[in-house]
């Protein structure tokens, strides 16, 4: 199970970038797509999705690191094992 | 202390901290459903700015600043202690709602209306933000041992108890008043906001009678509180590792199929379905009655078999019945699946009505009623609308009420599709049906919430729990669940185009199905089931 916890991590450290270039791609799609009554609210949307889903992708990246260091090998079980 | 009286001290402290929990859900939902006419009320007829507006305020604002107010409120609880931290988080909440209700429109105050209101909307964010995370630490922290997921479950409740009661009391005022009068600006849509002081004015009272918890008591006792919660939550490794695997192995998953299986399908029911405002409510209400013991029930099994599976089984059985279950919806509401059942002798087609635009007298509409009546009970009610545009030469001065008015030389241009907007009343063995299928998406959302507090909380120490707790929480339910509706919708509108321009109505689910999966895998494969019976250190 370790293994797998350790090349799954990989795949979160891959996965999150993927998943930020899309919503990039996306967004520029959409932007350009959408006509000029509509284009200052596409670009809201788009801008406040990119905001909120980069920092949890970092996040994502991070735990997909964590995961590919065997830190999730164990699960602590008491608070001195965090302190 | 005799097991009676420990057992009502913990009913005391349960019934305490779900009332006020429950009252702040309610105060976060009746804004949510009520957004179509506080769009109106709030923001300018112009279509582009209000969209605009109507987006950040109304979608965005709310769901955003949960995770920072989680932040805010955390860190304070962890410093000052539970209690006082959300009885703050109860005032805030109750005072922004109750102002809320107080904005005069946009009509009245102009500009200064939308601003007042996005403000109030980031506060009662923010103070959700604070609530969840201390209600569930605090009543856990008093939870004897072996019991944490049963009594904690009773919190659980409070989220889709505190929908039911938006629901009703908006179902229940709109019916007393009819449309227009509900819909007015000082109509009767403000009278949940309002209520809601009255409610938290109880709730506060109780409050104020609740001790502390005892193990943060303890820990100020020995002087072992946290200095710096947010450092020790976030720049400890240790602990940060373990945010990031609750937030990614449990509670993003747990958000998304909360939001599907009850605002989700709400709003499915209504918009796409077409199912007529007052019984898409109702059935709503049935559904959640019907499922809500199922939080106690699971957090109490999950006391008995560990937390984990409970809740990667309703991941797992959302993800897999997702679309069939909204594709059922759609063959149940169908108006081409009851083609035999039409009943010609009740179904009404009225006359065509005339109607002048209010600001722009050479913009005419044409109105007429379909109502079809079918022999099981079910009545659609279609209306088509024609737009026209009449000619320069036209005289104003020349009153248009009927079609006999109008002559073909005036007409400049007619709309090329008319608009149809369409109301179904179901019949009683077709609202059951969708009764059921909610009532098995809900069922989902008990197995994957009921446990969860007690998980989260058994994940950290007590004296950075309620910050460490509280931030995975709203993000997976702030945000990714709570950008369900709003993404799920944004979804169906790409898969438009001139082939399909109504689009796959299904696409949306993509965005729930895609993020539980993921979450289930990593809760599957990183998680453990072990119960941590000592939450005291």
């Amino acid at each position: 199970m370790n293994s797998i916890k350790k090349l799954l991590g990989y795949v979160w450290m891959l996965l999150a970038p993927a998943i930020i270039c899309f919503l990039v791609y996306e967004a520029l799609e959409k932007m350009g797509a959408a006509s000029a009554a509509q284009k200052a609210n596409v670009t809201l949307q788009w801008m406040i999705i990119l905001f909120i889903f980069t920092p949890i992708c970092i996040g994502f990246f991070i735990f997909g690191k964590y995961a590919s260091a065997n830190e999730y090998d164990h699960l602590p079980e008491s608070s001195s094992e965090i302190e | 202390m005799s097991q009676a009286k420990s057992q009502n001290s913990i009913a005391f402290v349960i019934g305490a901290s779900s009332m006020g929990t429950l009252i702040e859900w309610y105060d976060f939902y009746i804004f949510g459903m009520l957004a179509t006419i506080i769009s109106k009320q709030f923001f300018p007829a112009d279509a582009g700015t209000a969209a605009l507006l109507s987006t950040l305020a109304i979608f965005a604002a709310g769901f955003i600043v949960r995770p920072f107010g989680a932040l805010v409120f955390g860190r304070l609880g962890d410093l000052i202690g539970r209690k006082h931290t959300f009885l703050l988080t109860l005032v805030i909440m109750g005072g922004s709602t109750f102002a809320i209700g107080l904005v005069p429109g946009y009509a009245t105050i102009g500009w200064a209306a939308p601003i007042l209101v996005l403000i109030l909307r980031l506060l009662q964010g923010l103070a959700l933000g604070g609530e969840y995370g201390g209600a569930a630490t605090y009543v856990a922290e008093h939870a004897p041992v072996g019991q944490r997921g049963f009594w904690t479950s009773w919190i659980q409740t409070t989220a889709t108890l505190g929908l039911f009661l938006a629901l009703g009391v908006i179902i229940f005022i709109r019916s007393e008043q009819g449309v227009e009068k509900f819909s007015a600006e000082w109509g009767g849509w403000r009278y949940p906001f309002w209520i809601s002081l009255l409610l938290v004015g109880v709730s506060v009272l109780i409050r104020m009678r609740m001790s502390e918890s005892p193990m943060f008591s303890k820990l100020k006792t020995e002087g072992k509180i946290s200095t710096n919660p947010l450092k020790e939550s976030f720049g400890n490794k240790a602990n940060f590792k373990m945010v990031l695997l609750a937030l990614f192995g449990a509670v993003m998953g747990q958000g998304v199929v909360w939001y599907t299986g009850q605002f989700y399908a709400q709003s499915f029911i209504e918009t796409v379905c077409k199912v007529e405002f007052i019984q898409s409510r109702d059935l709503m209400l049935w559904a959640i009655l019907m499922a809500t013991p199922g939080f106690v029930l699971f957090g109490w099994l999950s006391d008995k078999v560990g937390r984990k599976w409970i809740m990667l089984l309703g991941m797992l059985l959302a993800i897999l019945t997702y679309r069939p279950i909204y594709k059922q919806f759609l063959v149940i509401t169908s108006a081409h699946n009851r083609i035999e059942k039409i009943d010609l002798a009740n179904t009404k087609i009225s006359e065509k009505i005339v109607v002048v635009d209010k600001k722009d007298n050479t913009k005419i509409y044409v109105v007429q009623h379909f109502d079809t009546a079918y022999t099981d009970g079910a009545v659609f009610k279609y209306t088509k609308t024609d737009t026209l545009h009449l000619s320069a030469t036209y005289d104003p001065t020349i009153k248009i009420d009927s079609l006999s008015a109008l002559s073909t030389t005036l007409i400049l241009t007619q709309s090329a599709k008319p608009n149809v907007v369409i109301e179904k009343t179901m019949d009683k063995s077709s609202y059951w049906s969708l009764i059921w299928l909610v009532f098995v998406q809900i069922l989902y959302v008990t197995m994957v919430y009921g446990p969860i507090a007690a998980f989260l909380v058994e994940m950290f120490p007590t004296k950075i729990r309620y910050t460490s707790m509280s931030l995975p929480y709203h993000i997976g339910n702030g945000v990714f669940g709570g950008l369900v509706p709003f993404l799920g919708t944004l979804i169906v509108e790409f898969t438009k185009n001139e082939a399909h321009p109504n689009g796959d109505p299904l696409a949306g689910l993509w965005y729930p199905i895609g993020v539980a999966s993921i979450c289930w895998v990593i809760g599957i494969v990183y998680l453990t089931n072990k119960i941590d019976k000592n939450v005291m250190d």
